[in-house]
This record gives structure tokens, sequence and C-alpha cells, in this order.
């Protein structure tokens, strides 16, 4: 399978990376080159495979729902671009 | 005296031990090191002060009879690592500035060890590469050159001048500070090969151990079902050393594995008196270079004289790692990286709606080769294509982990191969043209991990221009200890590799 501009356009839409005019052309040869690398899996048989899950057998690990750990808003938004009294502040998302 | 940075962790050990000298003067022997090495760009932070305070509290606890099994060593830590209050990127511009207000599970062992940080180490951006030649703080120079090469440092300026070797990636800078003696010892992380081939290109050892014997928790995530921290170090003991502090369960990764870590330093003497190594014959790829083949056989002979028995086995499902690597880790990675979105963290570019601040934010912060794997990533997830693409290299994965395990049922202990199909190359040389052509750097490293195995990588001799060249070693899952023992012999029949003298040292 491989990919057209338009493909390369939508794909930069959901990955949310703004991408220019002169950048698509090189993406899509470049999204290309790696889709047919990865072409030789249809020749696998897969029937009756069960998908890969995990890579060790082991029981998920669950613990008491207890609140264990919190209370430093200040160090959460330290890094932030932006912030207003602990919150992260973006741009308006409702009208 | 010998210069102190010569000296193996191991021996460092002693030496402190002994008070042959202090951490201090350990320390700072390394301090003044890395000061004459930065052409190198093995360091992305340095921490002297920080190292030095860390040092005067080892040598009072050593006086006080209270050292730790780290006490005193200083150490680099791959910028992939959180250290609480300094600069974690990832080798990337999108977090540039974060200061985590945490310590990452492994870091913190380390230090509770008695460990010294001398700082942070370059790698490849989001550690997505295979030469150091994507970090944002631009590639790391290789200690190593070929023989008659004419790269060098400056006289005027200390500059590095002429195409230099990659250290390989994308524990670039980790496998550069370890073998020019600028670090007794780092921490690397390892998602496809990148402990294990960075080791390899630079004469040092490094271990990428089981899936869930290291905890990933405060490193930053590449794809989460095959990202697996562990060491680069001079020796296999010294590995065995650093891998002991770093591993063991940690309740804040449910996939770290409650299995009690073994003294893995006590197995580095063990030998391999019958055992049973397997030579897969599906590793013996068209057109490699006869060194390497020469390489592997010196191997599975020295294994054999030490008391091993050696078997050829098959992998059948070898050819496809790498292509279903390219699928699992792009796809895991678009998932992980989502969260670099110019709200929490990172610098921020301004757009017209919070969705275009989005894109412009990553646009600008995210280099080509994580731009080209996110988007790769999204296109494999997306709705259509999933089934094609995700769930089948989920299922040709459950085939490699079966091959694995059919040859471990039939009594094998290990698995011998080459670490790298070459040794290392020289910047721009691979990839710019076509992506793929640096991914098949990984090809034997990658399957150990799309298994969940663990495997080392040990200089096992030298290519015809003077390079290391490195065997790789793959266990059954968590056991580690045979590597380690095997890994000895290897290194003891092939000699310690004599790393290169500081060309690239310069008095600013």
């Amino acid at each position: 399978m491989s990919v057209d501009q338009q493909t390369v356009r939508r794909i930069a839409r959901l990955a949310r990376i703004a991408v220019t005019e002169e950048d698509v052309p090189h993406l899509q040869g470049e999204l290309n080159a790696i889709l047919s690398f990865v072409e030789r899996l249809d020749e696998v048989n897969v029937d009756g495979v069960e998908p890969m899950t995990s890579v060790t057998p082991m029981v998920m690990k669950k613990r008491p729902d207890r609140v264990t750990d919190g209370g430093y808003a200040e160090a959460i938004v330290k890094n932030a671009p932006a912030t207003e009294d602990h919150f992260f502040l973006v741009p308006k998302v409702i009208e | 005296m010998t210069d102190l940075t010569d000296f193996t962790l191991t021996e460092a050990r002693e030496g402190l031990k002994n008070k042959r000298f202090s951490s201090r003067e350990l320390t700072q022997a390394h301090i003044a090191a890395i000061e004459k090495a930065r052409a190198l760009n093995a360091y992305v932070l340095e921490t002297p002060e920080r190292a030095l305070e860390m040092a005067e509290a080892s040598d009072a606890r050593i006086a006080k009879g209270e050292a730790g099994a780290l006490e005193g060593l200083p150490l680099g830590i791959k910028d992939l690592f959180c250290t609480k209050g300094f600069q974690t990127t990832a080798g990337s511009n999108i977090l540039k500035g974060f200061e985590p207000q945490y310590e990452s599970t492994i870091t913190q062992q380390l230090w509770n060890d008695g460990a010294v940080m001398l700082g942070k180490l370059n790698n490849d951006e989001f550690a997505m590469g295979s030469s150091n030649e994507t970090s944002a703080f631009g590639p790391v120079v290789s200690p190593w050159r070929r023989k008659g090469s004419n790269v060098h440092a400056s006289g005027g300026s200390g500059t590095i001048e002429g195409a230099h070797l990659v250290p390989g990636g994308s524990s670039g800078g980790s496998a550069a500070a370890v073998a020019a003696r600028l670090c007794l010892g780092a921490t690397a992380t390892d998602t496809g090969g990148s402990i294990r081939q960075p080791a390899a290109f630079t004469g040092t050892v490094g271990i990428k151990p089981t899936y869930g014997r290291c905890s990933r928790w405060g490193i930053v995530a590449f794809a989460s079902s095959l990202d697996q921290a562990g060491p680069i170090a001079r020796t296999v003991r010294d590995s065995a050393i650093l891998l002991r502090s770093m591993a063991g369960p940690d309740p804040k990764d449910t996939t770290s594995a409650d299995i009690p870590v073994p003294d893995f330093e006590a197995a580095v003497s063990r030998g391999v008196k019958g055992l049973k190594i397997a030579i897969p014959k599906e590793y013996r790829l068209d057109g490699m270079p006869a060194e390497i083949e020469k390489l592997w056989a010196d191997g599975a002979e020295w294994l054999k004289k030490a008391g091993a028995e050696i078997v050829e086995v098959s992998l059948p499902h070898t050819r496809y790692a790498l292509p279903a690597y390219y699928i699992v880790a792009p796809a895991e990675a678009s998932s992980n990286l989502a969260r670099y979105d110019g709200v929490r963290y990172g610098p921020r570019v301004p757009g017209r709606d919070v969705i275009d601040m989005y894109e412009k934010t990553r646009a600008a912060g995210f280099g080509r080769e994580v731009k080209r794997r996110v988007m790769i990533g999204t296109y494999v997830l997306s709705a259509g294509y999933y089934d094609a693409y995700y769930l089948r290299a989920q299922k040709i994965r459950t085939l490699i982990k079966r091959d694995f395990e059919e040859v471990y049922a039939k009594g094998v202990d290990a698995i011998l191969t080459p670490a790298t199909p070459s040794a290392a190359f020289a910047i721009g040389e691979k990839g710019s043209a076509d992506p793929v052509e640096m991914y098949l750097n990984d090809v034997f490293t990658v399957t150990v991990n799309m298994a969940g195995l663990p495997g080392i990588a040990v200089p096992a001799g030298l290519h015809n221009e003077g390079l290391p060249l490195g065997l790789q070693l793959i266990g059954r899952p968590f056991d580690e200890e045979t590597l380690f023992a095997a890994g000895q012999v290897i290194e003891d029949a092939a000699g310690r590799m004599a790393l290169p003298e500081a060309w690239w040292a310069y008095e600013r």
C-alpha cells in the first residue's frame, strides 16, 4: 500500500503536526519507503495466531483503591508555558 | 599515578574501598575529562556542582563504613531519564527547558546505592535513531577513528574536523562517554537495539535486560511494550554491578516484574561449562562482511573451548522482525508522543485556536525522524488500517516469540549472534535518502525487543579499519546471569578492548 499527497495531509492533521506544502512530497516519499518495507509482512500466514499483548506472562498488578500520592499542584504546573492559579491555560476551546 | 578515569568501575570501587583515593578525587578527574571532551558532544548537561556534592557525601559515608553498592562511583545519565531539578529533554526541542519535579525510579536507585551524577548524556531524539544524528543537540562524535583517518580536533578551537564516525544510537552519548572515559558507566535504554548497537560500535558492553526487569517509571516513553533500560560499561563485570542496582520491581510501573534481582556479579565468573549455546542460521545474512562472519565463528569457538556445546538452530520468522517493529514502535510512539502539545511542558507556538496551537507547537518541536515515525504510527492505527498493519504485526510478534520459545524448549541456554551488521559508519553516510537504510542497523537486535528477551553486546574484536565489533548473546527470559557468564568468556578470550587515546582532549 502507498499513500498519496492527500493522505499525507490527512495523517499530518490526525497527528496534529503542521506540514507545509513543500514538506508533503518528501514526506510522501519517506512514508512510502517505510510502507513498502513493511509489505514483506503480507507473506506471513497469521491464521489462528493470537496477537501478542504482553511480552512476559504476568498477572496485572492491582493496588488498593486509596489515595497515596498528590497535593503538589505547584510542581505539576511548574513546567507549563502558561498557567493561572494552578490551571493550565490554553486558547479558548468553547465559544 | 594512573589517570583515575582509566579505571574500570570495578577497579574504582576497589580503590575507594581501600582508600587509595577519595570519591571527590575520582569525580574531579572525570569532571576535568568531560570539560576537555566537549567537542565529542556526549554530555548535553554537565552537573559538576551536584557531582562534587554527591562525592563528598559518599566520602563521608565511606569514612563511617556505610558505603552502598555504588558508593562514590561517577556515572552519566542518558537524557531520557527524568532527573529532579535537572533539565531532561530526550534530545528534543519540544522538551527544551523541562525540569522534572520527580526522579526516575532507576536513577533514584543508583543514588540510593551511592552513585554520583556527572551529567546528562546525548541521545537520538526520543531515542529514535541508530547514529545519534537525530538529537536536537546535534550528533555525538565517536571517540573511535578509522585507521589513517584525518579526523582531528582543530588546534585553534578544539572543534572536530573531518567526517567523524557515529557512536551508534540511540544511546550514543552513553556509549561515547563510557568509551572516552568520561564516566565509569552510564544508563541507557533500548527499544530496538539502542543499548547494544552503540555498545558494539564503541567497544563497550551493553545489556538490555528482560522486559520488566527494570522499572520504566520516569523514563521518557518511546514504545512502551519494547522500551527497557540497562547499563553501558567498559567490562562485563561493570555492567553486572550496574544492572543489579538499576533492576527490581517498582509499584509505580505495573509492567515491572515482581521477581527478585539476583546477584548478577556473582554470575560473571560462572563459566559456560555444560551450557548449550545456539547459532541461529537466519542471522547469516546475504552479503554479510567476512569480518563479521569470522568474529561470529571466533565467538562460537571461544565458548566451545570454555566447555559449551554449540548447536545450530532455526528462528524462521527473523526476517519479519524489523518490518513488524516499524509498525509496532511507531504506533506506540504516536500514542506516547501525543502528550507533547505545548500545554503541560515545553515551548508553545501560539495559534489561532487550540488545534492550530498544537499543530504549530509539534511542527516546531519535533525533528524530522520523530515526525516521520509519529505519522507512520498514526497511519497504521487509523480507521481501516488497524487490522492490516498493527494487528498483523502483533500476530507476527507472537510468531517471533514462539520461535525463541521452541529453541529454549530444546534446552538451549543462550543464542550467539553478531551485534551489528557492520562496524561504525561516518556521519551523514546512512539514511539520508532512504530512512530504511538506517533502520537495517538493528536487524540483529530488534528480534530481542519484539520477544521481550534479554540481550548483551560484548566487544569481540577489531575490524580491519581498526574499529570495534561486538557479539550479541540472547538469553531466556529473566536469565541475564547466563549472559554475564557467557559474556565474560568472550571478554576473556577476545581480550579487554584497548580504548582510543584522548585525541579529542582540548584545554580551553
